[in-house]
């Protein structure tokens, strides 16, 4: 950190932190020194780099400035208020699920409906997972960090750790199947002040484990926000986890992100991030493959318009042989937004049968939207079969000119052909109520939706 | 039904079409044959209003309006149908809602209701036989994965579906095989009406013989250059393009 303002920035971030060490919000966790000393670690971390800029690689195409400018003040445990019916409307139509609801960043225990579990599965609040079972936590717990942080630069995910109140601890015990999804609603409610709220989320999945987990974050109109948040998911042998995120913040809001994952031997993990709302996103998804035959799906959807600002990283390692990664992603962006992809894909020296695909195509439907598209491989190994390919495109005027030769308008035509071109990701979802509730809103937002609506009818009913 | 006056259009500043003059009517079948670059395709498409193409002069009267000007959109709603020579894929658009939207946007333009579900999948059910189209092919997206022959059965379902005044079929033989030409023809000939036109743009007399014109043109460097009964396309069969070049020039 090197100008004034920086400086200033950086004793106020002093000041919150000793008090955040102090204060209730971290208080009762104090005993668990081993936690402490993760926080005072991951603090000094971002005392040591600051905030990243443009000049940093991983940050080449996003400008953070106007978040951290934001002042951060930490959301407490008063701000969890929120009107039921307002929730109700954010909530996929899931009729038996396990749900948990955080309201800036403070675990509901009123909304959230966690239903019947089976012995010594856990999903609930992380903070009181911390107080009630600390041990199956602190192993698992903040392990990418060591990693990641400064090679990543996570300074954000340092910010997490430093600061984080609760998240979502999710347990699956050996060779327990949980059939009903869990989903987890984050939801920054608060419009007086800017909040930040640092979501710490962790989900272990002993052997041959399965379950699917849904995040999901909103922001209510009006509300301004920061989410800075961190998932780390850990799959022991021959887990299977579904993993999606599904971000959906008012266009005003700052969202940043990161997701990361160590796949032990057969496990398989697939993840879908949805990125439709948000001023300033970022979402990295950093995966190792540490056991053989672990297999990964990253299947992506960004969507902008207006100044929106959306920039997706990702990461996977090949580390051990016969791992499988399938990267699929896809951008719209509209007006002024920018969007910038970067998908890196490293294959150690041992991953021999690796085998990874990597696809990202871009739709631009303005001449002032933007894309910057960056895949990556780097391959250490003699014996691997790896393919990448990124792509930025317009609409097809011969597909345009045929919808309007049989009497559509021109913006049904371009709506139809954009959310054709969206719903490619979306339909890869398995989970019914989440990929109707994303087709509905995504198609919602073009012109004409309600025609788009009728179509997504007519193709159900056949 | 349709006049066309004088028409020259032209594409990235290349005259296409040179004065050409066509008068179409109610109730006629119009074949207009000639070689490849004559400009066929070029009049198929700026009859129904497709971009890049320029109108230098002339006009394309339809019941009494000029077409100048006027969106593909509102052309098709008006009951103007081109049976496209290479129908485009759409993956992700599902082909019934397509012909949902286009049969509402119609309807709605000439201040109809809506159909209803039923009503609708009725309809679709009973055009469908008009060419022998799989049914399975309906909950496909548009044109994906469609064979050759799929792709122009599905342009003439289509038509027969919205019901045009105004049929064009560019090249809707090519890529056909025999057995697959007789069904779309016969597909045309059902269509065929006291209140329909039909203009089939070919480079081959091959479709001629299933669905007989009222009358031949032959459209060479971008102007009819003689027009004539039906014996005209067996004439050019016989003889090719070149005589009939030959004696315009003369003439």
């Amino acid at each position: 950190m090197s100008s004034p303002q920086d400086n200033i920035l950086a004793e106020n971030f002093h000041a919150a932190f000793s008090a955040h060490q102090d204060a209730n919000a971290v208080g009762d966790l104090k005993s668990l020194s081993w936690l402490s000393a993760h926080r005072q670690s991951a603090f000094d971390q971002f005392q040591k780099e600051g905030f990243p800029t443009r000049h940093h690689e991983n940050w080449k195409y996003t400008d953070v400035s106007r978040i951290t400018k934001t002042g951060f003040i930490t959301a407490n445990p008063t701000h969890n208020a929120i009107q039921t019916d307002e929730l109700d409307k954010l909530k996929f139509n899931t009729e038996n699920c396990h749900e948990l609801v955080f309201i800036n960043g403070q675990f509901s225990a009123e909304h959230s409906d966690i239903g019947s579990l089976d012995d010594q599965v856990v999903i609930g609040s992380l903070r009181d997972a911390l107080k009630n079972t600390p041990e199956l936590i602190e192993k698992r717990f903040n392990q990418f960090a060591k990693k990641n942080h400064s090679r990543e630069n996570h300074v954000f995910a340092a910010l997490n750790t430093a600061f984080f109140h609760d998240g979502a601890f999710i347990y699956v015990p050996d060779n327990v199947v949980i059939e009903e999804p869990i989903v987890i609603y984050y939801i920054s409610s608060h419009n007086e002040v800017m909040l930040t709220t640092a979501p710490r989320n962790l989900i272990i999945m002993g052997k041959n484990a399965q379950a699917s987990v849904i995040e999901s974050f909103h922001g209510l109109k009006g509300v301004v926000s920061f989410t800075n948040t961190i998932t780390e998911i850990e799959t022991e042998d021959g887990a299977v986890l579904e993993h999606y995120k599904v971000q959906q913040e008012n266009t005003d809001s700052f969202h940043i992100g990161g997701t990361h994952l160590k796949l032990h031997r057969n496990s398989r993990v697939e993840s879908h991030s949805i990125s439709l709302g948000g001023a300033i996103v970022r979402n990295d998804i950093v995966t190792d493959l540490a056991g053989e035959g672990a297999e990964i799906i990253l299947n992506g959807l960004y969507m902008g318009n207006g100044r929106q600002h959306v920039d997706n990283h990702t990461l996977v390692n090949h580390s051990k042989p016969h791992t499988r990664s399938d990267e699929y992603y896809r951008g719209v962006l509209d007006g002024r937004a920018r969007g910038v992809f970067n998908g890196k894909v490293i294959v150690h020296k041992d991953a021999q049968k690796t085998d990874a695909s990597q696809s990202n195509a871009n739709l631009l439907l303005s001449d002032h939207a933007e894309i910057d598209t960056k895949p990556e491989l780097e391959i250490y190994a003699d014996d691997v079969k790896c393919s990448h390919g990124a792509t930025v495109g317009q609409l097809d005027k011969n597909m345009l000119f045929y919808l309007r030769s049989r009497g559509l308008d021109a913006d049904t035509a371009k709506s139809l052909l954009t959310f054709a071109f969206a719903d490619e990701v979306i339909r890869r979802i398995k989970f019914a109520p989440i990929r109707e509730q994303l087709e509905f809103n995504v198609g919602g937002r073009l012109p004409g939706s309600d025609l788009i609506k009728a179509n997504l009818s007519s193709a159900r009913q056949n | 039904m349709l006049s066309i006056k004088n028409l020259k259009v032209s594409i990235n500043d290349k005259q296409i079409l040179k004065g050409l003059n066509l008068e179409v009517k109610a109730g006629e079948v119009h074949a207009i044959m000639g070689p490849n670059g004559s400009g066929k395709s070029t009049l198929a498409n700026v009859i129904v209003g497709r971009d890049g193409y320029k109108i230098d002069s002339g006009e394309i009267i339809y019941e009494g309006k000029d077409l100048t000007g006027i969106e593909p959109e509102i052309r098709a709603r008006e009951g103007i149908f081109l049976a496209f020579q290479y129908p485009v894929e759409i993956p992700g658009v599902n082909n019934v809602y397509l012909l949902k939207a286009a049969m509402n946007a119609k309807r709605k333009h000439r201040g109809e209701a809506e159909l209803d579900a039923f009503e609708f999948l009725d309809l679709v059910k009973e055009k469908m036989k008009v060419v022998n189209m799989n049914e399975d092919l309906l909950n496909r997206a548009v044109n994906e994965g469609f064979s050759g022959g799929e792709k122009k059965r599905n342009e003439i379902f289509q038509m027969a579906l919205l019901e045009p005044k105004l049929a064009i079929l560019d090249e809707t033989d090519s890529g056909l095989d025999i057995d697959a030409l007789k069904i779309v023809a016969s597909g045309v000939n059902g269509l065929r009406r006291e209140d329909r036109a039909i203009i089939i743009v070919t480079h081959y007399q091959r479709l001629l013989d299933y669905i007989i014109p009222d009358y031949v043109h032959v459209l060479s460097d971008g102007k009819i250059i003689k027009s004539g009964g039906k014996e005209l396309a067996l004439e050019l069969e016989e003889k090719g393009y070149d005589w009939v070049r030959e004696e315009a020039d003369a003439a």
